[in-house]
């Protein structure tokens, strides 16, 4: 318990309050009306307007789309239903600067639409709705999903005998017991799009700006501290808001559902509406989550003179443009090199911290968890910057040191080990370990004997899940990597960032290494993982 | 083997175990009976050592056992839903013990095949506990527990998630294995039928403390309280005045045995022991539940509580007809004062 405690100390509290700190105290004296002075700016207004708006509607379009896939993936039994389920799990793990990209391939200049019709959405806000719910689909499907195929269908059947038509046998008993699972589910995307950085960073321009991209760009272009401070704090107070509803519609899905094996509750579609509710969430899945990487693919090969490995290769060389100090192919490296210390990092604290709280129980402990899923939504902007301005003279000169980088992607990564571990250590029966301590069994012994057999699984997918967002992690990254040292996303985003055909290829070629990179592991970790043991993720 | 000498364990103010004192001799199997929260499982936990004592000891062979880990106490406990490993197989969970006291591979092996001869299931080593039914789950967790050979044996409802034919049978068996293997055996359940069919004494426990102890016999012709006598089922109890061999109580006059105290007491009435003299005003048949060969009939007074009547079918008088009664005094048990 200690030592997660003084991690999210010292990596986490500290830099953010330091942030806060010298915005709102340049001087030496608080300054609480520059809260209100920000907050009265017509352009910050709008920033807040479009955050909200932008998240809210992200979250009524997933829902739309992804709850016909939830239930097919939960009721009907089809031939590729694994390979399809996995296919859907990819991009929540897939890096956000990835999935920007991918949606600029297909809608932006020069992009798919574009050439074929004209059309291009990269202005507009329908990009980001878009590429916000290709990311959540897996959420929705994954949380709704996972509980709608075990609730027992005998509970419907009961309501039919008793007279109820098939709508009305769901409405009032599926769907009640749905409710909190896709009300968790909502709040989940909310609170990913409500913070979204990557993609609003491409796809988005200067025309649209969430809270987040407005921090970094308040303290990365502007150097405007105080109105970056305030703008964290509002971010802060929204997160933990969103988190505290959260928890307590988790509180409330645990009341006793009747749930049953998944296997028994999935059947072969019948009929041609149930056929084409599966087409049309087939094609959706095509269309929103397949095309997209397609096309990325497809992109990263097309030079100009025909198809070719012209950009793969431009990727090892320098280029004259200064946009970066090494050949960008070495991020790849950067890339795995942080990754395996930021998964070393998150395991290991999220492993003690999901330990202690299934040892201890009350107010504390839950205060602790809820304090530890804070990181997904404080803006990793803020905690990159942070660490710039609080880790960089003793006792933690850091500055300098590559640790600097694992260190904040480890931030971002503990929470969802700690989620993973936390089901799986609940669901160690005390009483197994009481047996094996009268068979003869030390306390020590009893730990590896019984815990680590069924925890060893779940700590795997928890590395999995800890690697791949380090992988993908870029808001805190963009500002700790060093030049010499990006990773892949940030050397994607700098690649993006210049004009010209090859620097557009490279970053679509960089892209397509990332999402292989990513594709590996993520399929490494859906071998590992069963419906059952793993947790909300 | 076993002594508990004023063993109390306090769940806050509550005291689940009062100052119990129990004795377990080599070879003897005890049957604890009560009611959930009773203290009967709380009793097994402390002296498996993973209840801790708040005071009083427990000896084992003679030896105080305060201090001394769950581990090493040599005990074997079978859970109450078995809490067979899941991520082993039924020939890892019962090799489990053998291998934890450091036997050897083959020794392991030896020993596995022996036991799952014994409960009955020749060749399972390689089976998956998921797939075992309710009774083999209960037959492997028997053989887990005893593939150490614990120097005592404890069971918690050892057959309580079984159905009924299956538990006949089971507890059957069990007695004549723990008879043949001469295990000390101490089990706790809430089944009177179990209790009695299996334990050479059954000790009933009441709120954290021992209510009767003997053997099955003594128990139940016996009860020692009203709280034992309803715990075992009977419900035809009435409070009495007991004078000489007489006792008078709200249904009339009934005899009691020679030398009963004397008194404010409480009677029991075994439903045998009532039988139907005839037509009368003092009694209505409420209703008659339907046994096979013999009929419960429920017999409503013309004041105090219903009294139920056991009677042979063809003697079983229609519903709602008015008869006399009368006790036989074989059957009839004067009790302490209801407690």
């Amino acid at each position: 318990m200690a030592l997660p405690v003084a991690f999210f100390g010292v990596f986490f509290a500290w830099p953010v309050a330091s942030i806060v700190e010298r915005g709102l105290r340049p001087d030496g004296s608080w300054r609480f009306g520059r809260i209100g002075e920000t907050l009265s700016r017509p352009d910050i207004l709008d920033v807040l307007g479009f955050t909200v708006w932008q998240a809210l509607a992200s979250t009524a379009l997933t829902l739309l789309l992804a709850l016909p896939g939830a239930y097919v993936f939960a009721r009907f039994d089809f031939p590729g239903k694994n390979v399809l389920r996995a296919v859907v799990t990819v991009p929540f793990v897939l890096p956000t600067v990835l999935v920007g990209t991918a949606f600029l391939a297909v809608v932006g200049r020069g992009g798919l639409t574009d050439e074929l019709w004209g059309l291009r959405l990269d202005t507009s806000v329908w990009a980001i709705l878009l590429a916000h719910v290709f990311f959540n689909y897996a959420v929705v499907v994954r949380t709704v999903g996972g509980l709608w195929s075990q609730l027992d269908p005998r509970q419907e059947e009961a309501a039919r005998v008793l007279g109820a038509s098939r709508w009305t046998a769901w409405r009032t008993v599926t769907l009640p017991a749905l409710v909190p699972a896709v009300s968790a589910a909502a709040l989940m995307v909310f609170l990913f799009t409500f913070t979204s950085f990557g993609v609003v960073q491409i796809l988005g321009g200067d025309a649209y700006s969430t809270l987040e991209a407005e921090i970094y760009r308040q303290t990365a272009r502007l150097l405007d501290l105080p109105t970056a401070a305030v703008l964290t704090l509002v971010q802060f107070v929204a997160v933990g808001a969103i988190l505290g509803v959260h928890a307590w519609t988790v509180r409330r899905r645990e009341t006793a559902l009747r749930l049953v094996a998944p296997e028994r509750t999935a059947r072969r579609p019948r009929g041609a509406g149930q056929w084409a509710l599966l087409a049309g969430v087939l094609l959706s899945v095509a269309l929103l989550i397949l095309l997209p990487l397609g096309v990325l693919v497809e992109r990263s090969f097309a030079g100009p003179g025909g198809y070719g490995l012209g950009y793969y290769r431009a990727l090892g060389s320098l280029d004259e443009s200064g946009t970066f100090l090494v050949p960008p192919l070495e991020a790849i490296g950067n890339s795995l090199r942080y990754a395996v210390a930021a998964t070393a990092i998150a395991v290991v604290i999220g492993g003690l911290a999901a330990a202690a709280l299934t040892r201890r129980a009350g107010r504390l402990v839950r205060g602790f968890d809820a304090l530890l899923m804070l990181p997904l939504g404080v803006s990793a902007v803020t905690v990159g910057f942070g660490f710039l301005i609080t880790l960089d003279e003793p006792p933690f000169d850091l500055r300098a040191s590559w640790i600097l980088v694992p260190l904040a992607q480890a931030l971002v990564g503990v929470p969802f080990v700690v989620r993973t571990m936390l089901p799986v250590l609940r669901a160690v029966d005390e009483r197994l370990r009481e047996a094996a301590a009268v068979l003869g069994a030390s306390p020590w012994r009893a730990w590896r004997e019984v815990d680590l057999p069924m925890v060893r699984r779940a700590l795997l997918i928890a590395a999995g899940f800890a690697f791949a967002v380090s992988l993908g992690e870029f808001g805190a990254t963009v500002f700790i990597a060093r030049p010499d040292s990006p990773t892949l996303p940030v050397a994607v985003a700098r690649l993006l960032g210049r004009p010209g055909e090859l620097n557009y290829g490279q970053a679509m070629a960089l892209s397509t290494i990332l999402m292989v990179v990513c594709a590996v592991s993520l399929l490494l970790l859906e071998r590992l993982r069963t419906d059952r043991t793993s947790g909300e993720f | 083997m076993l002594s508990i000498e004023d063993a109390t364990v306090r769940f806050g103010e509550r005291a689940v175990l009062d100052a119990v004192d129990l004795e377990v001799a080599e070879h003897e199997i005890v049957c604890v009976l009560g009611p959930s929260g009773s203290g009967k499982s709380t009793l097994l936990r402390a002296v498996a050592g993973l209840q801790a004592l708040d005071s009083g000891r427990v000896l084992l062979a003679g030896a105080d056992q305060a201090g001394v880990p769950v581990h090493r106490r040599g005990v074997g406990l079978m859970f109450q839903d078995h809490q067979l490993f899941p991520q082993r197989d039924v020939g890892g969970n019962v090799a489990f013990g053998p291998r934890m006291r450091g036997a050897g591979k083959a020794a392991q092996a030896e020993r596995v095949r022996e036991l799952l001869d014994l409960v009955g299931l020749p060749g399972a080593e390689r089976r998956s506990v998921a797939a075992l039914s309710g009774g083999e789950q209960q037959r492997v967790a028997l053989a887990r527990a005893l593939a150490p050979r614990p120097r005592l044996l404890m069971l918690d409802e050892p057959l309580g998630q079984l159905d009924r034919g299956l538990r006949e049978r089971l507890v059957v068996e069990l007695r004549q294995l723990f008879g043949r293997l001469g295990t000390t055996v101490l089990a706790v359940t809430h089944d009177q039928g179990e209790a009695f069919a299996l334990a050479d004494r059954v000790v009933v426990m009441r709120d954290g403390r021992i209510a009767q102890s003997g053997t099955p016999v003594d128990v139940w012709s016996r009860p020692a309280s009203e709280f034992v006598a309803r715990f075992l089922g009977f419900d035809n109890v009435v409070a009495a005045r007991v004078t000489g061999t007489l006792a008078q109580t709200v249904w009339g006059p009934v005899p009691v045995p020679d030398g009963s105290p004397q008194g404010d007491r409480v009677l029991l009435v075994r439903p045998g022991g009532v039988r139907i003299e005839g037509d009368g005003e003092a009694w209505t048949v409420e209703s008659r539940t339907f046994r096979g060969d013999r009929v419960a009939v429920r017999l409503r007074p013309a004041d105090g509580p219903a009294l139920e009547a056991d009677l042979p079918l063809r003697e079983a008088p229609a519903e709602g007809a008015r008869v006399a009664v009368e006790f036989r005094v074989e059957d009839v048990v004067v009790l302490e004062a209801a407690a």
